[in-house]
């Protein structure tokens, strides 16, 4: 059986190449995979398109593989006035961004894990985003076709996983996280514990431990 | 001489009265962000927060706080009884599906048709940022807007056509200013109640639009908060 415990968050990362897209956890400084960033930064891969919500607070969470210039592409709904290292990237043309209304952005990457190459919706619709998107008035209203948002690598966070990769979120920690681990290649999360398969109370898992590759036990890093 | 206007306290005041017992309301930035303050101490709003709650209380006080409990703000924050947790996909399920009763935000402008620009200001500095409010334009059930009735340079922000970036088109039902509350309908703007002190002609003179005005309109009732000094 393959075995998903990983015994450091180095160990989890050591394949992920130059030019990787990877999502990213995370919202309001809860639930981000901290361990598995640091870790990311210790390694220097390059030309990393991040997936996020966010692009930071100055060195918290993101900013630092902004600060370390490891980021070309992100795709965020909202990268924030404290992510002064992106934005000053941003200014001088160095990183390019894709914004995404942060609902688009989970329906996306839902559609992406459930197998559904495009939908259409009405956010947006006759603003700027949509600009160069296909349209189609549907039910009366004008709406876009925003097409699956995929992955190479998802780094999320959890509270507790169990051997088999079945995920609990602790509180508001949740947000992204399991959206993202069913829209990635490959899976790799970060949790408080690990507990043996059995551990968990199956009526309370929410990643099922289908939708995940890697588990590495770190204690949570705030930053 | 001006005539003095409602402070952004007042504007969430009057706000918070739109809001009945046991409704699920989704706060933005801003003058929104101020409304949870105002609820009155016999009425429960389950507030929605995008980060994956359903049901929050107020601040939470020193000593309470946990990092993994905070709105989208940031700012920790406490559970009513009966709150949930659920992704940012479900919370936005819930604004876009239309599943909450209200929704409150920000404006830049809002047009008389109820078309929404409220995400960036044309030639601000950096990258701007959408987050939720794309998502809330397009399917709140009553989106609600908080803002100034006009720009610091006295500017209409109620205009017939916005010439900001868009948020979302035909999508504002409620307009609550420092001058006047205003309904957006089929006719057009309607204006519902105006400030203490003002008149429907001031509200007008600072409108691009021309107001529907009905024969009877409401002042703003603004019990117990602070008035502009």
């Amino acid at each position: 059986m393959k075995q998903k415990i990983y015994n450091s968050a180095d160990d989890a990362i050591a394949d992920v190449p130059d030019g990787a897209s990877i999502m990213f956890g995370g919202f309001g400084g809860a639930g981000f995979p901290n361990n598995l960033i640091q870790a990311l930064l210790r390694k220097g891969t390059r030309d990393l398109t991040a997936i996020s919500n966010n692009c930071g607070t100055g060195d918290g969470e993101l900013g630092i593989l902004f600060k370390s210039k490891q980021v070309k592409r992100v795709i965020a709904s909202f990268p924030g006035p404290k992510s002064n290292y992106f934005q000053d990237q941003f200014a001088a043309g160095e990183v390019e961004l894709e914004l995404v209304p942060q609902g688009i952005l989970c329906e996306r990457m839902r559609a992406q894990g459930a197998g559904i190459y495009a939908f259409f919706s009405p956010v947006g619709a006759g603003t700027e985003i949509a600009a160069r998107k296909e349209e189609r008035v549907l039910n009366g209203k004008r709406c876009v076709l925003e097409a699956a948002l995929g992955a190479d690598f998802a780094f999320i966070k959890a509270y507790r996983a169990d051997t088999l990769g079945n995920l609990v979120y602790r509180k508001a920690a949740r947000n992204f996280n399991p959206i993202m681990a069913t829209a990635a290649a490959t899976t790799i999360v970060e949790v408080d514990e690990i507990v043996p398969a059995g551990g968990l109370d199956p009526e309370v898992i929410a990643t099922p431990f289908v939708f995940v590759d890697r588990v590495v036990q770190a204690k949570t890093l705030r930053s | 001489m001006t005539k003095p206007r409602l402070t952004r306290e007042q504007i969430a005041h009057r706000a918070a009265q739109e809001l009945p017992d046991g409704s699920c309301v989704n706060l933005g930035w801003g003058i929104p962000n101020l409304i949870a303050a105002y609820i009155p101490a016999d009425v429960t709003v389950y507030f929605h927060s995008e980060n994956g709650i359903l049901g929050m209380g107020s601040r939470a006080t020193p000593g309470e706080e946990d990092p993994d409990l905070v709105d989208a703000m940031k700012v920790p924050v406490t559970l009513l009884p009966g709150a949930c947790f659920f992704t940012q996909a479900d919370a936005h399920m819930m604004t876009r599906g239309g599943h909450l009763d209200f929704c409150v935000m920000g404006g830049l402008q809002v047009s008389e048709k109820g078309d929404l620009a409220n995400w960036k200001v044309p030639g601000a500095k950096g990258s701007g940022g959408i987050g939720g409010a794309m998502d809330i334009a397009a399917g709140a059930r009553h989106l609600i807007i908080c803002m100034e009735h006009t720009t610091k340079d006295n500017e209409p922000k109620i205009v017939k056509n916005c010439t900001y970036p868009l948020t979302g088109l035909e999508c504002v039902k409620t307009i609550i200013t420092d001058m006047a509350v205003l309904d957006v309908t089929s006719k057009g703007l309607v204006l519902r109640e105006v400030a203490p002190g003002l008149t429907p002609g001031d509200v007008q003179a600072v409108t691009e639009p021309k107001l529907i005005v009905p024969e009877s309109v409401g002042e703003m009732r603004l019990s117990n908060v602070a008035a502009a000094v």
